[in-house]
């Protein structure tokens, strides 16, 4: 055991009822460096920092862990605290009614005889802020930072427990390229200071970009572990392929496109905000989409994609809405979600947890759930036929769960994405509207959602994706319209468009 | 990957599918299932030892029924309220309400009793219209507007009722006191018509339940092993053929609740697992947002959630004030809190979108076999309200226990 070595996880396995969750995984990280977990969802990474971290305690697992050489049995969060082991999860856990103070110092505060100091409070917090780079009075209420401040808050708390190994898993997923690249700043930032960090991520160019060491994951074993700065530069396709255990030589499935006639059209389309109904949120947008035609729409974080999208699916977000919506050149009035569904309207939200999915329910009530009148006759269901129709999908889209009887929220994200893929594939949409389809999901899941997306244009829909991650857009779409400050700034052909030049659409600012 | 993305998959050529293996919770939410079960079971065996076998004779199984029907009819409507993600604090109010309805209209506007049975449901079902506009519509917490209507209905009842007007038909009280008896003649001391219920209750129960396994069979499901299937199906109908003899053995044959009862959880078990408003109820309950954005109208659903909850009440008042004989003002005291308990009991999640008719029914019979069998014992009321609150806190403590134990989630 060399004296570098700050962490070793020896053999570790983890089964729940009926999974093996890890087998065998041995992990060595070393002091001071940033070490990268990567593998595909469900591969065991998330389960892996759960055992290190005490969220499975002693005895739930076999194996053994060493901190600094000794062997380690924590029970709970509060010993591996204690050990200045901390994890932040990947859905943040601040809680949002309270200050950004008190967040830092919750369960840890600064009080003496149970009376808290607010000056140590507020001044202590202010220098954790300073150190992490967020420039917020340590006063304000949680709830009004973005995802991006609320991360930052939470890696000002773990400093103020004094960490040591700082576990971040999927730190960026929600983040937008300008945070993330801060969040990436500051981990290099807590390096020069002696912290070792753990990261879990998807986004393989950050880990290229400041990984030390990358150890890979897969079916619960660990694959390799990859030395970034060794001889030979590790690529990301290199990574991958370990991921994957194949070479991915594509990113994007091929496909060549069959276009038919227009199935949507979008007239001057405006959207008020439902809190604010004198702040326009969509601006006069126009919009086509055709038969077999995949189209994608660009745009930074707040341009407006995801009001476009909702407030044409049934009205469902925004108030003072106006404009028309053609549908195979007949206007069309889809003004509550019901009929919009009807009408062949289909939208898969953003955010599937919140939006997509009834997490306590199994796999075969989700995929029936926007289209239950077709399984069901008069108003009742038929059982074995819905069974039958949702297994149906989970054998085509290869979604991983012992059956259809296995509740949503149990499956990782990549299979959560593919039941909510079901669940609108099943309603039959003409316009199909995908929102972040493959926010949070691993390349290889990504792959096979692409596949799917394909299918469903080559089948004569109308899809339209909504993305942050502009190599996605481009390399699965037909067409791209760039979004800006709710108006609809241009639109680029597939070979016409790059990076730089949807940057530049996504960016301008143009006066009416 | 495949190209016809769009038509049905599987559903026009179901494939045979390998037998997939039930999942872990599926596994565990059955065997809580069971797990009550044999909980109730127990609670009758320890109460028909420490009675030294009064808790079983005849008329006392016939009584338990007429006292508790009103909790399973009440706990019912309160499994979908619940489910939904509210809750009704006004059921007990509203059965002393339309209690006075009930006995006004009989004793003071002289109406016969099955049309003063049919004015209580629409009050009943009017009742849940404006609880269910609040709700539904206005968008204020279940909480406040039936804790509002908790206070209003029960002011609302003294002020018609005043105390007590007694004196109601024999008909009407016939409804919780009275069964079906020698209508059929008897064998010894057997009521044929009771027996003939019992028996055709329990092939029913044996020919849907093998319906049900060729079906799942024809479509390449999994079915339970035949041995498990038969010994389980044997036990529950060696259950009913005994409860059939009890019955039998009583002064009053099947007494005409358990016949509204046994009904009213066929309908409402159809209702939740089988129907598209069932669906809904659990979907809101489980993501309202998810629900809504799959079209589910929400406020709709809501609305006649309630509505159903006020007709419930208003049957569950029938029940009561037959059995009482009177319309009493003071009435259906607690009767929300029962209602809850129940369905608590039974394995319904607090924060909605879990829960079965079955277990909310198991959980009403839990509770009143500890009434019964603890009145038997003569025990102080006092003492069997605590009793009763330990054995909910009890109850749903091990539904939480079993549940991590389960290790859900990862």
């Amino acid at each position: 055991m060399s004296d570098d070595t700050i962490l070793e996880m020896r053999n570790i396995t983890k089964t729940f009822p009926g999974v093996k969750a890890l087998s065998n995984v041995n992990l060595r990280v070393r002091r001071g460096e940033v070490h990268a977990i990567c593998g595909e969802n469900g591969a065991g990474k998330s389960t892996l920092m759960k055992v290190l971290s005490g969220v499975y305690p002693h005895g739930s697992y076999d194996g053994q862990i060493l901190i600094d050489g000794a062997e380690v049995r924590y029970r709970g969060i509060r010993d591996s605290e204690r050990d200045g082991v901390v994890i932040i999860h990947q859905e943040l856990a601040l809680s949002p009614f309270l200050s950004i103070a008190e967040n830092i110092f919750l369960g840890n505060e600064r009080a003496r005889g149970g009376v808290i100091d607010w000056n140590a409070t507020n001044a202590q917090a202010s220098a954790l802020l300073t150190r992490v780079g967020l420039a917020e009075a340590p006063e304000t209420v949680v709830m009004h930072l973005g995802v991006g401040k609320q991360q930052l808050v939470e890696i000002a708390k773990a400093l103020s427990k004094d960490v040591r190994l700082l576990i971040l898993d999927e730190p960026t997923a929600a983040l937008n390229d300008d945070d993330s690249a801060h969040l990436l700043d500051l981990i290099r930032g807590l390096r020069t200071e002696g912290i070792t960090c753990i990261i879990i991520s998807h986004k393989l160019n950050e880990i290229e970009a400041i990984a030390d060491t990358t150890t890979v994951i897969r079916d619960g074993q660990t694959i390799e572990t990859m030395d970034m700065h060794g001889a030979e530069p590790v690529t990301e396709a290199r990574i991958i392929r370990a991921m994957v255990g194949r070479s991915l030589d594509h990113r994007f499935p091929e496909r060549t496109p069959r276009l038919g006639a227009e199935v949507l059209r979008v007239e001057d389309w405006t959207v008020h905000h439902p809190l604010d109904p004198e702040r326009a949120v969509v601006r006069g947008a126009n919009l086509d989409v055709r038969a077999g035609e995949i189209v994608g729409i660009a745009g930074l974080m707040g341009a407006g994609r995801t009001e476009l999208a909702m407030s044409l699916f049934g009205r469902s977000w925004g108030t003072r809405i106006s404009g028309r919506v053609f549908l195979h050149g007949e206007e069309v009035q889809p003004a509550t979600v019901d009929r919009a569904i009807q009408l062949g309207f289909a939208y898969a939200s953003e955010d599937r947890k919140r939006y997509g999915l009834n997490l306590i329910d199994d796999i075969k009530h989700n995929t029936t759930s926007a289209a239950l009148d077709k399984v069901s006759t008069a108003g009742v269901v038929d059982n074995p036929k819905e069974y039958v129709v949702a297994d149906g999908y989970r054998t085509k889209l290869n979604t991983r769960a012992p059956s259809v009887d296995t509740v949503v929220g149990q499956l990782s994200g990549g299979n959560q994405q593919k039941v909510v893929l079901a669940k609108w594939m099943f309603s039959e949409p003409e316009v199909l509207i995908l929102d972040e389809p493959t926010r949070g999901i691993d390349v290889g899941a990504k792959y096979e959602i692409y596949t799917h997306i394909n299918a469903l244009a080559d089948a004569g829909k109308a899809v339209v994706v909504i993305s942050s991650e502009l190599p996605e857009l481009l390399g699965i779409c037909d067409r791209i319209f760039t979004l800006s400050a709710g108006r609809i700034t241009g639109q680029l052909d597939r070979a016409d468009a790059d990076q730089e030049s949807l940057m530049a659409l996504m960016t301008q600012h143009k006066e009416r | 990957m495949t190209a016809s993305a769009s038509t049905t998959p599987a559903a026009a050529a179901p494939e045979p599918q390998p037998a997939a293996p039930k999942s872990a919770t599926q596994r565990a939410s059955a065997l809580r299932q069971y797990g009550i079960l044999g909980a109730l079971v127990a609670i009758v065996l320890l109460f028909q030892f420490l009675t030294g076998g009064r808790l079983l004779m005849p008329n006392n199984v016939a009584s338990l029924l007429q006292q508790n029907a009103y909790v399973m009819i009440l706990a019912i409507g309160m499994l979908m309220v619940i489910v939904a993600g509210h809750i009704d604090l006004s059921v007990g109010s509203v059965v002393a309400f339309i209690g006075g309805v009930l006995a006004i209209s009989m004793m003071q506007w002289n109406l016969p009793w099955p049309l003063a049975v049919l004015l209580a449901l629409v009050v009943g079902a009017l009742i849940g219209c404006w609880q269910g506009f609040w709700v539904a519509f206005m968008g204020v917490p279940a909480f406040i507007v039936t804790l509002a209507g908790m206070l209003l209905f029960r002011g609302l009842a003294i002020v018609i009722v005043g105390e007590t007007i007694a004196g109601l038909p024999a008909g009407f009280i016939a409804i919780s006191n009275r069964g079906a008896l020698g209508w059929l003649g008897y064998v010894g001391n057997l009521d044929v018509l009771t027996v003939v219920i019992g028996v055709v209750a329990a092939v029913g129960l044996v020919v849907s339940q093998l319906r049900n396994r060729a079906t799942m069979t024809r479509h390449g499901l999994a079915p339970e092993g035949a041995a498990m299937f038969w010994i389980r199906n044997g036990l529950i109908v060696a259950l009913i053929l005994f409860f059939t003899w009890t019955l039998a053995n009583s002064s009053i044959g099947t007494p005409f609740v358990l016949i509204l009862c046994a009904t009213l959880i066929l309908v409402y078990a159809f209702v939740m697992n089988r129907t598209v408003f069932g669906r809904h109820i659990y979907a809101i309950g489980g993501n309202v947002a998810a629900a809504r954005l799959s079209g589910v109208n929400v406020r709709q659903t809501n609305f006649w959630i309630f509505v159903n909850m006020g007709v419930l009440a208003a049957l569950a008042s029938v029940v009561t004030t037959s059995r009482a004989g009177a319309g009493i003002a003071a009435a259906g005291v607690n009767f929300e809190l029962d209602a809850i308990a129940a369905c608590f009991i039974g394995g319904t999640a607090v924060t909605g979108g879990i829960g079965r008719v079955s277990g909310a029914i198991i959980g009403a019979l839990i509770m009143g076999v500890l009434n019964m069998g603890l009145s038997i014992l003569s025990v102080d009321p006092a003492w069997q309200q605590a009793i009763k609150g330990l054995v909910l806190l009890g109850a749903v403590a091990f539904d939480l226990i079993s549940k991590r134990r389960g290790g859900a989630g990862a």
